[in-house]
């Protein structure tokens, strides 16, 4: 299975400056492993200490919000585009 | 896309780092007292740039001051003596000094009206006052952050002024960034109030609807803010957002003024991304710090849209997370179902002991009909939100109505007719004779 991931701004120094990368696996969970073997240390950015997905980082599957379905368990289709983007804006 | 990148490589350098760029001479740097920008997570200090979230975990950003402490008098004879607006606060604002020099809309210093009448339904005995800031120059309270944004967004050298909006926000931008000479590109969901529409529109800048909730939109805002069509935009509320939400301080410092300097014991705030309230609280407490008024206990209860409620039912399960609702509710301008400060406002109220409390449609339009009788002041849906709010808090025994209350109303009527116009009408419509008044009962 293979998604695109789009990275926000903040975390293209991991990309070198790439603003969409590929990665692969079944679950977002996967995806994000998949992501850390690339581009070593982004895994810790997102997800905190227990390993959750960081209370400021909201994730979507294609349209969805990971945190309405199974979050890091939500499944990613093939071809799927994941969006990773900080939560802190708006109001 | 330039700029952005160097802003970012400067932000590498010094992360973990304390940083002031205006300790030598505050009130001449671009940013006055403004000494840095810190996580409100891990507390990481960033330089004065345009970003809003922490490289380290995400969490966001807000301006961390070196406020003229030690004078309380002096500060306080200084303000008195400044402009009807929000920049006779300039010495507690991430603002240059000459800030009253620039082309702004000047927003602020509006009513805050004894509601005698009000309290006089409700039971409250301690005092009630209205905080009605529907007297904004587009008649809500967001020309104050705008305000404030602009000014960082003229420092920055940024040229086009943009945000995610339910609406006030879109009207409050278009507004500032004409009257600055900026280009103004603001998104909105398509399925608005009319009155909302047409004031983001008349400003002359580019207004997009989105086929979207508010939460898609600014999904959207922050995806654009990462592509190279972004390049010199200020997002008000998203790469600006640290110095766009210091703008509501100045309702705190407003209401502690204009209270004779010193603090009410309860404060009923609107809840729609969290930002408001919780930078009210920061205004109280930096008052308190300066010694500006006394040191007491203040009780700050949030108020949502029963329709919109996911801070109000995280607050009643007891748990200190958000979890994002689909929004269904008539009080637009609070239906963000993603509310990025819904954690720390959950931290205030618990804090204050306060709670957070919603109401549902119906209470909405008998709260915003009963403001407008008892008052005189006819608030949009979220003022209707928390008027309804505090008659239930009341009525729930969460809300001493003993004690003296200040609600927020944060807009104007006219934007939300359709709340209020299914229900409110002429009570007759007769021939212009006085027999025909006297026949339909009105005599």
């Amino acid at each position: 299975m293979s998604a695109s991931v789009r990275i926000p701004t903040i975390l293209r120094t991991y990309t070198g400056g790439q603003a969409e990368v590929p990665a692969e696996g079944d679950t977002l969970a996967a995806v994000i492993e998949s992501l850390e073997k690339n581009h070593a240390g982004i895994s810790a950015r997102v997800l905190d200490e227990t390993g959750k997905l960081r209370r400021f980082v909201n994730v979507y599957v294609n349209d969805d919000d990971v945190r309405f379905s199974e979050g890091l368990a939500t499944a990613v289709p093939d071809g799927a585009s994941v969006s990773i983007i900080p939560a802190v804006a708006g109001g | 896309m330039r700029r952005k990148g160097l802003a970012i490589m400067a932000v590498q350098t010094v992360a973990g780092k304390s940083t002031s760029t205006s300790a030598e001479n505050p009130q001449e740097t671009p940013f006055g007292p403004a000494a840095a920008l810190s996580c409100r997570e891990c507390g990481t200090r960033y330089p004065l740039t345009p970003v809003f979230a922490c490289l380290e975990c995400f969490g966001p950003l807000e301006v961390a001051y070196d406020l003229p402490v030690g004078d309380p008098e002096g500060l306080r004879a200084r303000i008195e003596a400044g402009p009807a607006n929000i920049w006779r606060y300039a010495p507690l604002l991430p603002v240059p000094a000459d800030v009253t020099q620039k082309q702004n809309l000047n927003p602020g210093w509006t009513k805050l009206v004894k509601a005698d009448n009000l309290a006089r339904e409700l039971g409250v005995t301690g005092g009630l006052y209205v905080k009605d800031d529907s007297g904004n120059p587009t008649h809500s309270f967001k020309d104050r952050v705008v305000a404030i944004a602009l000014e960082a967004a003229r420092t920055f050298g940024l040229t086009t002024l943009s945000c995610s909006s339910t609406g006030n926000l879109a009207g409050a931008v278009g507004a500032a960034a004409a009257r600055a000479g900026f280009r103004s590109c603001v998104f909105i969901p398509h399925d608005l109030e009319e009155g909302k529409v047409v004031m983001a529109a008349v400003y002359g800048g580019e207004l997009v609807a989105i086929e979207g909730s508010y939460d898609d939109v600014n999904r959207f805002c922050s995806e654009l803010i990462g592509d190279p069509i972004g390049e010199g935009w200020g997002f008000v509320n998203v790469n600006l957002r640290p110095y766009y939400g210091e703008g509501s301080k100045t309702l705190a410092y407003e209401i502690a003024e204009q209270l004779g300097w010193r603090l009410p014991d309860n404060l009923v705030i609107p809840i729609a991304s969290g930002s408001q309230l919780t930078k009210i609280d920061k205004g109280l407490q930096e008052l308190i710090k300066l010694g500006l008024v006394e040191d007491k206990p203040y009780k700050i209860f949030g108020a949502q849209a029963e329709g919109c409620s996911p801070v109000s039912a995280a607050f009643k399960a007891g748990h200190d997370v958000v979890r994002p609702v689909k929004r269904d509710t008539i009080a637009k301008s609070l239906a963000i179902g993603n509310p990025a400060d819904g954690p720390y406002v959950l931290d205030i109220a618990r804090r204050t002991g306060g709670a957070v409390e919603d109401v549902n449609d119906e209470q909405v339009v008998d709260a915003i009909k009963l403001l407008a009788r008892t008052e005189g002041i006819f608030a949009e849906t979220a003022g209707g939100v928390t008027v309804g709010v505090l008659k239930k808090l009341i009525e729930t025994g969460q809300l001493d109505p003993a004690a003296e209350t200040v609600v927020f109303n944060t807009g104007d009527g006219l934007k939300t007719l359709d709340a209020v116009s299914p229900t409110t009408g002429p009570t007759a419509t007769i021939r212009p004779t006085v027999a025909a008044f006297r026949e339909a009962g009105l005599a």
